[in-house]
């Protein structure tokens, strides 16, 4: 456990985020960072669009014609000039590059390091439907044309990882709600986790092409208190 | 259309024997509005399916997908090998590269004519689909192990790909020999035009990567019908094996559209601002060949939620993040050259002007989807499919319209009607931002791609039914504009030699439309010449 303290501490110098999950033992919900550098994003975007568009507009506007036989007066550049007109641009771009992947992969960390008390579910993809498979043996699925079956059914508080893998074809597991995807393949186990944190149904839907009934594929997604979901697996695995 | 001086008529013997590149540049430009038409059609009816809930134009909601996937197979299919790759290096490349260089023709004119009829052939067999029962619905990425189960007919797909990427070998060897060994007399390497450099940028990447796509379909092939294993994991295949190699080509691919559509724009951009390419060099071997350079270093972004290991999803996100470093060289560049223009604006400058808004949207919503952990919510869903339709679709289709209008005097002779082209114009840039826009939005909110079914998600409906609404605007646009040409090729205005005062060869040395051997006169070059040399 100490070894392991100090690995993780290695990189933690330099991703923040890792350090200070590891320290405090409390889970990162990976939606708040999701959605946290999302809106760092869309200011870096937003920041760089603008100075574009508005020189665009301004000059389009200005530069306009006058009459038919004119030329423009565009400048010619110096050597040093036109050195410094590819360098520095390149610089600034690539110092935003940096900047956006150092930030992108502190959240990423946080979407691939599994909490330590996160509960198990297998996750099987079949032409075109899931198999949700509990750690106590219970299972549950969802029929898209009956409406029939609970889907994944995942207690409020506890992260849950699913460890999933395919039947058939290539499919892929979206949760729009909580901000993750991963595919699963024939001969292949992925994971992802998720953190419900209250009380709410949303979807997974298959959002990897596989076929007739791909946009059928999906199933509700139910987080709920803790005592209705012992109760629920406890009566799943009575009628196994 | 009369295309040429030497014939008095219309004669079908003469185009479909000709190995004049002008001729066959007219020729893919044909068969590649063809195929942009049906796939443009196959848009409309997607757009309009997915403007209600439940099943619109598709029977019922068992057997749905399978109409549903056969449009989106064509549209991507079409759109991408049958009309944007051909349109741009096909049509654009051929017509106007040896005459921006000085050259009579290009380097081997029977292989550029056999590689005209190999794409014909490929058009012919992605329209195929249309007549058999179990036609392809596997997507214009095909991936295994369902392109190897699904009944569809994956060969045709495989064969399609087969047919256009062959012509597009050949396209490539034939324009890099051409470059390299047919420039005018004195004519150096920073004297070309940047079409001419998007296009060798082009051809490079596609002579490198096209194989790698043959390949990968070859062995899907294999695996459907000959009973190998290359993608089959219980047998011991590797079932990302495909993915991998698909994507080796086709984000390269990406880049063989975008170069030649950024090309045609610094030409257009140029000339109506009568002004030189700011920062020349800086664009071409920063920028250009900055994306040849990167171009293969990248493909895993396309892999991001396919579980492959971390360090190279995270090794892909900073090589994928750096294009924005040639682009960005690329961009700075191109609005420059509006600096201190005397700028005007006829259609063709309408068009590239649109291209510098959706060139800014298209590649800034890039931006998130290069980062690997933004892509974990963001793949697979309309915001996606929006990023690449700003980029790829709508800006490489605008820059063809506007090389198109630009050209349209040198190919034909006659002025394009402005009143009519203005007028679709403006429907195609409403239209398309109409539509694609509002996608941007519910992607965002986990709207997945390729679903005509999206009963779990009743709020995207009133979005859809706008981004139906943009999509017939964009038909209406569409429609006002091939009639537009065809009318002007017919009765339009005499053209006079130079209408725009361009300072390029193919505006200053030859006539329109040009005759064989395009110039009268053999074309030498002095050392102080370039393209955009405006005589300030």
């Amino acid at each position: 456990m100490k070894g392991r303290m100090v690995a993780l501490s290695i990189p933690g110098l330099l991703l923040p985020g890792v350090a200070w999950a590891a320290e405090s033992g409390k889970i990162v919900d990976p939606v708040e960072s999701w959605n946290h550098l999302w809106h760092e994003v869309l200011i870096d975007l937003f920041i760089m669009g603008t100075i574009f568009a508005a020189l665009a507009i301004h000059w389009l506007i200005k530069y306009r014609a006058t009459s038919p036989d004119q030329v423009g007066r565009g400048p010619t550049l110096s050597r040093a000039q036109a050195w410094s007109w590819a360098m520095v641009p390149a610089f600034v771009f690539m110092a935003d590059d940096f900047f956006l992947a150092a930030k992108g992969w502190t959240v990423w960390n946080t979407y691939r390091k599994v909490p330590e008390n996160a509960m198990e579910v297998k996750v099987t993809g079949n032409m075109w439907y899931w198999q949700f498979e509990y750690p106590n043996g219970a299972t549950s699925t969802y029929a898209y044309d009956t409406k029939e079956g609970d889907g994944l059914m995942v207690p409020v508080g506890t992260p849950v990882v699913l460890r999933m893998t395919s039947n058939d074809v290539i499919h892929s597991f979206g949760m729009a709600e909580y901000r993750v995807k991963e595919d699963m393949m024939p001969g292949r186990i992925t994971y992802i986790w998720f953190y419900p944190k209250e009380e709410k149904q949303s979807w997974v839907t298959c959002v990897e092409f596989c076929g007739t009934l791909h946009s059928q594929m999906y199933a509700p997604v139910k987080a709920v208190p803790p005592a209705q979901f012992d109760a629920w697996l406890k009566q799943k695995k009575s009628t196994l | 259309m009369k295309m040429s001086t030497e014939s008095h008529g219309f004669s079908l013997k003469e185009w479909v024997f000709t190995t004049d590149h002008k001729r066959i540049g007219v020729l893919y430009l044909i068969g590649s509005i063809a195929a942009f038409a049906v796939a443009g059609i196959m848009a409309i009816m997607i757009r309009i399916e997915q403007s209600s809930l439940g099943p619109t134009l598709v029977a019922d909601v068992a057997t749905g997908g399978n109409q549903y996937n056969v449009w989106l197979y064509f549209h991507g299919a079409a759109m991408i090998l049958g009309f944007l790759i051909p349109g741009l290096t096909g049509f654009a490349a051929n017509y106007f590269l040896p005459l921006m260089i000085g050259a009579k023709d290009v380097a081997f004119p029977r292989v550029n004519a056999f590689s005209v009829w190999l794409f014909y052939a490929g058009i012919i067999m992605a329209l195929l689909t249309f007549v058999v029962s179990d036609a392809p619905d596997v997507m214009w990425t095909g991936y295994p192990p369902y392109s190897v189960l699904t009944s569809g007919n994956t060969a045709f797909y495989v064969f399609t790909v087969h047919l256009l990427g062959f012509a597009s070998i050949l396209g490539a060897v034939n324009f890099l020999v051409t470059v390299i060994y047919m420039r005018a007399p004195g004519m150096g390497w920073n004297q070309l035009n940047m079409f001419v450099w998007s296009t060798v940028t082009a051809f490079v990447i596609q002579l490198v990567f096209v194989p790698v796509l043959a390949a990968a379909v070859t062995m899907l092939l294999f695996d459907k019908y000959l009973g190998t294993h290359f993608f089959d994991p219980s047998q011991g295949g590797d079932v990302l094996l495909y993915q991998n190699l698909f994507w080796f080509y086709s984000h390269p691919a990406v880049y063989v559209i975008l170069l030649p559509a950024l090309g045609i724009l610094f030409e257009i951009i140029a000339t109506f601002s009568k002004n030189p390419i700011f920062n020349y060099k800086a664009a071409v071997y920063g920028g250009m060949w900055g994306i040849v350079l990167i171009a293969g270093e990248v493909w895993v972004h396309h892999l991001y939620i396919s579980g492959m290991p971390d360090w190279i999803r995270i090794g892909q996100m900073v090589s994928t993040l750096m294009i924005s470093v040639p682009v960005g060289l690329l961009a700075i560049s191109m609005f420059g050259t509006l600096y201190r223009g005397a700028i005007t604006y006829a259609t063709p400058m309408k068009y590239a002007t649109a291209c510098l808004f959706l060139f800014l949207i298209g590649g800034l919503t890039g931006i998130p989807l290069a980062m690997t952990v933004m892509t974990v919510h963001l793949s697979e869903t309309s915001f996606v499919h929006a990023h690449f339709h700003y980029i790829m679709g709508i800006f490489a289709t605008f820059a063809v319209f506007a090389a198109v209008y630009y050209w349209f005097p040198k190919m034909t002779g006659k002025m394009p009607g402005k009143k009519l082209g203005d007028l679709g114009f403006w429907f195609n840039f409403i239209g398309v931002n109409v539509t694609f826009f509002p996608l941007f939005l519910i992607g965002v909110q986990g709207m997945p791609r390729r679903y005509w079914n999206y009963e779990m998600f009743p709020q995207f409906e009133p979005i859809h039914k706008i981004a139906m609404l943009g999509a017939l605007i964009v038909a209406v646009g569409m429609f006002l504009t091939i009639l537009n040409w065809i009318i002007s090729a017919i009765g339009g205005e005499k053209a006079p030699a130079n209408p725009w005062k361009s300072v390029s060869l193919e505006w200053t040395h030859c006539p329109n439309p040009p005759g064989p051997g395009n110039f009268p006169k053999d074309v030498t070059v002095s050392a102080d010449w370039t393209p955009y040399n405006y005589g300030r």
